[in-house]
């Protein structure tokens, strides 16, 4: 049932989340989540019209049953939590979304980085180790431990399960933005498969939406939005009619999403105004230059590209400062600007190398760097644009 | 939840000086009285040095006695306190001022349930 299957995957976080604050366990949460799934298999014909809340019903009794059967102290206590809460219990603090909840737990700083990206991923975008590996370029084994090791910390160290108070948000914040920020990440340039995984960028804009609404006057958080939307707006322009990858110059501008540019436009207008830039606010910038009239200003891009490179000096940022390089200065000084860089197993480095040197017209060596790029590309639609523009190297007279 | 807030203790680090190590005695006072008046504090204390220490063996039956401490590591735990509060957050709160007050990295760990 493939339905079920999508259903799976847009509804595993929410589901776990819900069920996380009914039985103050993430494992347990998970397990009864699964089982409610194993049910929905065996039951549906078709799925019922509101199928997350069917889970969540379905999960939480069999949660219960399951706990009247064991006798641990864990299960005592979340016997104890699902009777305080025999319905929907009213919520407390700002936010009503058990999602936000679990970033901020899933984001904890007593957490490593690997640990917080791969919690989010795996509990809220429903990704599965093997996904998640792909995204972080490690072995799967090292990404399922990490996030065993994650859950055992959150339960046995009691991590709090709550979004922290306002005093304490200039802590906890920066990890979250990460984590939401890769997942769009994950979701725009699938690591494996189709280009584009659209749950995921929806999921990463509505979890942004919901901390933007909790936090308003956090820049960043803004810009992270603007980003966000900017990139969506051009998604039904990125690939043409076969599902081929169309570049940024080739894009039909026609079909960008006029709404939510306008939304994003807005939002760093409002960063400009609060004069606190960050990387989020300056990578927003770029979008709404390239999304603002009919061209791209590329000094404008090379301009925040140095302010970015400035502020987080890390070879991606130096990568794409190279792309807008490229435009203003010519390929040959982009060149230059990426020599030396190290990024193993990103296949846009050696797909940058190889664009540049096409125009340079070296076409030996932009073939070999196609080689490289395509030997690395994990989606088949930018695999099999590389091997386009490889191709147009033979066609070449 | 009950945690243990172990103090490391790094040998060769600069040695405080006599008002240095008062200051941080009356600072680690009133973070205890602190603890108690929050309801937190379950235990606390500072060790002597590693020096002091002997390890006891006990293997087939046979009982050996080394001296020194288990490790012979740069970092040792200096002194401890046993604190209970709802969460992990709570706890990393008072490690900061313990921390702060002993002027000494602090490890937090949970203990096991019962």
């Amino acid at each position: 049932m493939n339905e079920l299957a999508a259903l799976y995957r847009a509804e595993y976080g929410r589901c776990v989340a819900t069920l996380t604050r009914l039985l103050g366990d993430i494992g347990l949460a998970e397990e009864a989540v699964q089982d409610a799934f194993a049910v929905a298999l065996e039951k549906w014909e078709t799925p019922p019209p509101n199928p997350g809340a069917w889970i969540v019903t379905t999960a939480r009794n069999r949660a219960i049953d399951r706990l009247r059967r064991e006798s641990t102290r864990e299960a005592r206590h979340a016997q104890a939590l699902l009777l305080q809460h025999p319905d929907e219990p009213a919520e407390v603090g700002p936010v009503r979304d058990d999602q936000l909840r679990m970033i901020f737990t899933c984001c904890h700083p007593a957490l490593s980085p690997l640990a917080q990206t791969a919690l989010t991923l795996r509990l809220l975008g429903g990704l599965e180790a093997a996904e998640v590996a792909r995204a972080y370029l490690v072995p799967e084994a090292t990404i399922a431990q990490r996030i065993v090791r994650a859950k055992k910390k959150i339960r046995d160290a009691a991590i709090p399960y709550r979004v922290p108070e306002a005093h304490e948000l200039p802590d906890r914040l920066p990890p979250v933005l990460t984590v939401l920020y890769l997942i769009f990440n994950e979701g725009y340039a699938a690591t494996s498969g189709p280009l584009v995984r659209t749950d995921l960028c929806l999921e990463a804009i509505r979890l942004t939406r919901a901390l933007a609404d909790l936090m308003p006057d956090e820049p960043e958080v803004l810009g992270l939005l603007a980003l966000l939307l900017l990139s969506e707006a051009r998604r039904p322009a990125r690939t043409g009619p076969g599902g081929e990858l169309v570049t940024l110059a080739e894009q039909d501008r026609s079909l960008w999403n006029r709404e939510l540019i306008a939304e994003g436009h807005d939002l760093v207008r409002r960063c400009l105004r609060r004069n606190r830039p960050g990387p989020y606010q300056l990578q927003a910038a770029i979008n709404a230059v390239h999304t603002d009239g009919d061209a791209t200003d590329w000094p404008q891009v090379l301009a925040l590209y140095d302010q970015l490179l400035a502020q987080t000096p890390t070879p991606i940022v130096a990568l794409n400062r190279a792309v807008a390089v490229a435009e203003v200065h010519g390929p040959a000084a982009a060149l230059a600007a990426v020599e030396g860089l190290e990024l193993p197993g990103y296949h846009l480095l050696p797909a940058t190398r190889a664009d540049l040197l096409t125009r340079l017209d070296r076409p030996a060596e932009a073939r070999a760097a196609y080689d490289e790029a395509i030997a690395l590309a994990g989606n088949h639609t930018e695999r099999a644009f590389l091997e386009g523009r490889r191709a147009g190297l033979d066609a070449r007279p | 939840m009950e945690y243990m807030l172990a103090v490391h203790n790094i040998d060769g680090a600069p040695q405080l000086s006599p008002e240095e190590m008062q200051n941080a005695f009356a600072q680690v006072d009133r973070v205890n009285a602190e603890l108690q008046s929050a309801g937190a504090w379950v235990f606390a204390g500072g060790l002597q040095a590693p020096e002091t220490a002997t390890v006891v063996r006990v293997q087939g039956g046979a009982t050996t006695m080394t001296d020194g401490p288990f490790a012979e590591t740069k970092e040792q735990l200096g002194g401890f306190w046993v604190i209970r509060c709802k969460d992990l957050d709570e706890a990393l709160a008072w490690a900061e001022k313990c921390a702060e007050a002993c002027m000494n990295p602090v490890e937090v760990r949970p203990f096991q349930g019962e």
